[in-house]
């Protein structure tokens, strides 16, 4: 893997190219709603460098996307609030560029896809030209030379015969194609950073493999940094590098993708991993994490997955623990992760019994 | 790919096949394909054919007759259609053809004046109000309510009372006053029902500014109802013109419009039916036609709605 670094004119901006692509840091949104408060996210790290994927894993409501969404600043606002933290680009917080620089990063050096293709897509517009409209804007190019530069990436995101279909509307296509076409539009610009949110949630499995590679054989070919947001620890197996396991609006244990598939240091974790269907499990139930995620207008004093763990003690209904490296390069925040690291463990339900 | 295609638009949207012959070489833009579309639906053709020449009537209106509308002789009045005179005449002895053919100007300068000023403010004023909301969609909100509080018909009374002398452009511009609010109120809802859909925060997500979101994503997508709507309010402001008229404040003789000749007609209904239907049958037609005209456009608008 190669270590340059984009062109994209930002040098002049003030990037630190020697910074990490992208950084979260202590980041805290929150809903304001009528129910209360909902905090989506609260306090969330991570780093991204460039050629590197994360996966971030995790349930329905666990903030994945307001994470996106907030890197991204379509956070809807309100209700939605960024309560703290800071997400650095470069080195560069993004919460203190004016709105202007700020769209001016999106779609050219910080990018997104979306997970329904077919909704993220203006239903009145040919597809050719949704994508033109990317060098259009951006770029400041002519009607024709930015259709010529569409053609190319429908055919580099492996659309057949692009040049008959660049005039087709987003309906006229099928759901993977759709995907293929979004990601050309993610990508039209070379950019930096990709979040991908759950990019193939919406299609079946044989197509979801095939769009997975293609994002990878992106990411591989422009040396992006891609984060990957999913709830489908099947998908991100052979995508990711790292992996972030988000609960609650936390990390709740991060490391490198092999580490975390073999030796879980967080009972979340370990709990996600034997929820899935196994080939060599026949007969046997499958496990599967008792209980819902806290609602986040009312997340528990200690730590949030308490209520749901085998594990837990009174020390985890009342003091929240930090996220702690129990191995080079894995963090978890469990207050027993060594013991879970190394398996020695046992629920509490089968040691009381 | 091409020797499957016929000339017509294909049935089936997943076959990969090019939507049309042209649709590879054809300009990729929204206009461009409405066009591809109307061209095909007769019921445009209808309501352009009958618009053109109404068109044509309110400009060139000699084309029509080769009667004078204001050499009226009461030697020859109230007679029945002829030969001569197809219309009849009316009281005066003016040839009723004929005023039927140079009423058409006045009656379809104020409707297409009075929709275009409508459609325009309404666009500005709607995609502002549903696009930003805030401040700008509550000083919007509070006057198009100011407006709906006051009665229409009053309004117009009272507006057009204090006009010594009017003519189009004082009944145009009353008409402009008292019905943007209700477009403006359709394009708002219309803004709102796409504003926050997926594919506008995944323009924002790529970089689009507001005005690039408006002009590509919020208004092709908005402008379907208020497109068929500035058809049919064409017919509703023609209707006004004509009720307005007939109250007395709207055009004033010696102006020739077909609302000052149906308020005439009124009088004479049962004796003279005919001076009451030919000026009706033009206001329907012409009705008609932008009507028919506003489905065909919101039809071509809306790629979903298409026969493919």
């Amino acid at each position: 893997m190669t270590t340059t670094t984009h062109p994209a004119g930002t040098e002049q901006e003030g990037y630190d190219a020697s910074a990490p692509l992208l950084e979260v840091d202590d980041l805290h949104v929150e809903f304001r709603t009528k129910a209360g408060v909902a905090r989506a996210v609260n306090g969330l790290n991570f780093t991204l460098n460039a050629g590197e994927t994360l996966a971030i894993l995790g349930e329905s409501g666990s903030g994945k996307s307001v994470t996106a969404q907030t890197i991204m600043g379509i956070l809807d606002m309100p209700p939605g609030h960024i309560a703290g933290g800071e997400i650095r680009y470069r080195g560069k917080n993004l919460f203190d560029m004016p709105e202007e620089q700020r769209r001016r990063l999106r779609g050219v050096n910080i990018s997104m896809i979306f997970q329904d293709a077919l909704s993220a897509l203006n239903p009145v517009l040919p597809v050719g030209f949704q994508i033109a409209e990317m060098f259009r804007v951006h770029r400041g190019f002519k009607r024709k030379q930015a259709r010529e530069e569409a053609v190319k990436l429908m055919q580099k995101v492996g659309i057949p015969a692009a040049e008959k279909r660049v005039g087709d509307y987003p309906h006229q296509f099928s759901g993977g194609m759709r995907q293929r076409i979004m990601i050309a539009m993610a990508i039209a610009l070379d950019p930096d950073v990709l979040i991908a949110d759950e990019p193939t949630t919406a299609l079946d499995v044989t197509v979801q493999a095939q769009v997975m590679r293609l994002l990878k054989e992106l990411q591989t070919e422009n040396n992006m940094g891609l984060i990957l947001i999913t709830h489908d620890l099947g998908v991100v197996a052979d995508v990711a590098d790292k992996i972030a396991v988000m609960y609650a609006g936390r990390v709740m244990e991060a490391a490198d993708v092999f580490e975390i598939y073999a030796k879980p240091g967080h009972p979340y974790t370990k709990g996600l991993l034997e929820s899935l269907p196994r080939i060599d499990a026949e007969g046997e139930r499958l496990n599967a994490i008792p209980g819902l995620p806290p609602a986040l207008t009312n997340i528990p004093p200690g730590c949030p997955f308490s209520p749901r763990c085998p594990y837990s003690t009174e020390l985890c209904r009342t003091d929240r623990p930090e996220l702690l490296p129990v191995a080079e390069g894995h963090v978890s925040a469990c207050h027993y992760r060594e013991e879970i690291y190394s398996g020695e463990l046992k629920p509490r339900e089968e040691a009381q019994a | 790919m091409t020797e499957t295609n016929r000339p017509d638009i294909q049935t089936a949207p997943q076959e990969p096949e090019a939507s049309g012959p042209e649709a590879s070489q054809a300009e990729a833009s929204l206009w461009a394909d409405a066009w591809r579309s109307l061209r095909t639906n007769p019921w445009f053709i209808i309501s352009a054919v009958l618009l053109l020449i109404l068109i044509t009537m309110a400009l060139f209106p000699q084309l029509f007759t080769n009667e004078n509308p204001r050499e009226c002789y009461l030697s020859r009045s109230r007679l029945e259609p002829s030969a001569e005179h197809w219309f009849g005449t009316d009281i005066q002895g003016c040839d009723y053809y004929a005023r039927v053919i140079y009423g058409a100007r006045n009656s379809v300068a104020i409707g297409v004046v009075v929709s275009i000023g409508v459609f325009i403010i309404s666009l500005v004023l709607g995609l502002l109000a549903g696009y930003f909301r805030g401040w700008i969609d509550a000083v919007i909100s509070r006057i198009t309510d100011l407006i709906f509080a006051l009665p229409f018909i009053l309004g117009a009374l009272v507006f057009l009372n204090v006009i010594e002398s009017r003519g189009v452009t004082e009944v145009a511009g009353v008409l402009i006053v008292f019905m943007w609010p209700t477009m403006t109120r359709l394009m708002r809802g219309s803004v709102l029902s796409v504003v926050n859909v997926e594919y506008v925060t995944a323009a924002r997500a790529l970089g689009a500014g507001h005005l690039t979101i408006m002009r590509r994503h919020i208004l092709p997508n908005s402008l379907g109802p208020v497109m068929a709507y500035t058809a049919i309010l064409t017919g509703i402001v023609i209707g006004a013109e004509a009720t307005l008229t007939y109250l007395g404040v709207g055009l004033q003789l010696p102006a020739i419009s077909w609302g000052l000749q149906l308020s005439d007609a009124q009088r004479y209904i049962t004796q003279l039916p005919h001076l009451t239907v030919f000026p009706l049958i033009a206001v329907g037609l012409t009705v008609f036609a932008f009507m028919s005209l506003g489905d065909a456009i919101r039809d071509a608008i809306d790629p979903k709605s298409k026969k493919r």
